[in-house]
């Protein structure tokens, strides 16, 4: 029963158990007991993440109208080993006039940013590895890692197509961390922490994703341009430079990449879920009703947010599937013209709302700040409409079409 | 040796070492990406020093914006990306000696703080060190004053960065 209710320490504590009566220190024990939780760790991400190419392969076929792996095991499901193989025994070439260490060293890079990140994840209330006090920073900073990784990879392949996909990351990311940042301050704002423990108790009445559903979608946006995929894959568009920053490696070094573009999605799905669906809690006070308390078992918490991550990775996918890329100089105006002073209204809107409503019963504060954001979403797309409008109105007066059908109509 | 003193002397040696190969290597790109190993090796410094909230914000500030632009900078200047001249001036010895004996002089200074060589007392449970700051930060007898005269500053900066960018210079 102890194993049930508290997985991770009961293992703890029997392993040191173990090891100090085979006569070592007990620092000693504390540093292979956490070095053998970190690789358990990185080696449930990794499995996962070879899950992950399954069901991205599996959903990109069901919006392309396809069946998608269907000949290697049931459903396809041994496809992804065989991508492996397939990876390993390719060549591995680098090319003539590649900076050698740094070209080995972005795609590690690009896969340890995304790695980085679980220790932060909470799988359940009991499962996590640290509960930072300043967990929603440390989710910024690794994402400067995430750009260093692709910085690097472009600049040493020595390939123009390399660097200039490099280039446009470098422009997406420094613009898109900016709305990115003033939106996590939201759920901080409302959780009243930092914490991601903290922000998932604060949920447990109500999701934040009802609290600021503005916020929900400018943190989804903004996290899809950090990711690089569609409609932001500016960095490796097929169309113009070919693949971009990762288009000189081959075998494992792309499936590097690749397997830390997958996992990264799903993780920021994870961390979706964590800020704004109440991560591996969130029943809405279900889970306190004696009938409901094995919802507040650790393994039904982990399954219930690894489920909440899939679906915000779901998300992700059917974006990036039914999306055209967006030109660069309109991904820059829609970041600074529109998202940013969006994401600092609904930021002072939510600091200034959660002072006045303190004082009214729950049910109170929760229609406030649901209808403080329609009310912000309904002015911001009549603001859109009116200025596309006008822009069309101007279009219209300078058409030659225009001025023809006018001469008539006199 | 404690488990903080070997995280302290690996820390320290990443940080020298990184910041001499900063200013030997020959490769522009390479220098700057030493220079973000330096500033890392920094922000463990701070975490092992419990200072949380600084590490995170030294990767998000130094790593994630200001190396980031180095070396986008650095990238731009293809051509003159390997220095071929001489590393040293003749007179390099003087300012070898005068960092010398600043570094005597500090180290001496440190060693009659009262303070050194105790270990450092535990953080006490519970305490929310990022509040105590932003209460800092904010609170009128505390730095307000210096927080706020720093955030014109950068609101300037800001302003001056727009005007010069934009292009209607008449």
């Amino acid at each position: 029963m102890i194993f049930l209710n508290d997985p991770i320490n009961f293992i703890a504590g029997w392993m040191r158990g173990l090891l100090t009566g085979w006569g070592l220190s007990d620092a000693m024990t504390t540093v292979i007991i956490y070095f053998i939780g970190i690789t358990v760790l990185i080696v449930f991400a990794m499995v996962l993440d070879i899950l992950l190419v399954w069901v991205e392969r599996k959903v990109v076929a069901r919006f392309q109208d396809r069946i998608g792996p269907n000949r290697i095991g049931p459903f396809g499901l041994i496809q992804p080993f065989a991508d492996i193989i397939k990876l390993i025994i390719k060549e591995d070439i680098t090319p003539a006039g590649a900076d050698k260490l740094l070209y080995n060293l972005g795609p590690v890079l690009a896969i340890a940013s995304v790695i980085i990140l679980w220790a932060i994840l909470p799988l359940s209330e009991k499962i996590f590895d640290v509960d930072l006090n300043v967990a929603v920073l440390y989710l910024v900073a690794a994402g400067a890692l995430g750009t260093l990784s692709i910085i690097v990879g472009g600049w040493a392949s020595n390939n123009k197509y390399a660097l200039l996909g490099a280039f446009r990351m470098v422009a997406n990311m420094i613009s898109y961390e900016i709305p990115m940042v003033v939106v996590l301050l939201i759920p901080t704002i409302l959780a009243d922490s930092m914490s991601v423990q903290k922000i998932t108790q604060a949920q447990s009445g109500m999701w934040f994703a009802i609290l600021s559903p503005l916020a929900l979608i400018i943190f989804l946006i903004s996290a899809i341009a950090e990711l690089g995929r569609s409609p932001f894959d500016l960095n490796e568009a097929e169309s113009e430079i070919v693949a971009g920053f990762h288009i000189e490696y081959s075998g494992m070094k792309f499936g590097l990449f690749y397997a830390g573009e997958l996992l990264h999605a799903f993780t920021f799905g994870g961390f979706m879920a964590v800020l704004f669906f109440g991560g591996y809690g969130g029943f809405f006070g279900l889970e306190k009703i004696g009938f409901f308390s094995w919802l507040n078992n650790p393994f039904v918490q982990a399954v219930v947010f690894l489920a909440k991550a899939m679906f915000g990775y779901w998300v992700i996918m059917w974006i990036k599937y039914s999306m055209p890329r967006i030109r660069i100089d309109h991904m820059l105006a829609f970041n600074w013209k529109f998202l940013t002073p969006l994401a600092l209204v609904v930021l002072v809107n939510t600091a200034v709302l959660s002072k006045v409503l303190a004082g009214l019963p729950n049910w109170g504060y929760v229609l406030g700040m649901f209808f403080s954001n329609i009310v912000i979403g309904f002015i911001t797309v009549e603001i859109l409409r009116a200025y596309g409008r006008n822009q069309r109105k101007a279009e219209a007066k300078l058409s030659p079409q225009s001025a023809q059908n006018q001469e008539q109509a006199v | 040796m404690t488990a903080d003193q070997i995280i302290f002397l690996l820390c320290a040696a990443l940080i020298l070492g990184s910041a001499l190969m900063v200013v030997t290597t020959r490769k522009l790109i390479h220098a700057a990406l030493w220079l973000v190993a330096a500033l890392f090796g920094v922000a463990i410094l701070y975490a092992v020093l419990q200072a949380g909230f600084l590490a995170v914000v030294q990767v998000v500030v130094y790593i994630g914006a200001i190396a980031i632009l180095f070396i986008f900078a650095v990238m731009l200047t293809r051509r003159e990306m390997l220095d071929k001249g001489a590393q040293t001036r003749s007179n390099w010895w003087l300012p070898a000696l005068l960092g010398l004996l600043i570094l005597t002089g500090l180290v001496f200074l440190i060693i009659g703080q009262p303070a050194f060589g105790r270990t450092a007392a535990e953080m006490p449970a519970g305490v929310d060190t990022l509040r105590n700051l932003g209460t800092a930060l904010v609170s009128p007898d505390a730095f307000v004053l210096p927080f706020e005269v720093a955030s014109v500053l950068l609101l300037a900066a800001l302003v001056g960065a727009v005007y010069v960018a934009s292009g209607n210079k008449e």
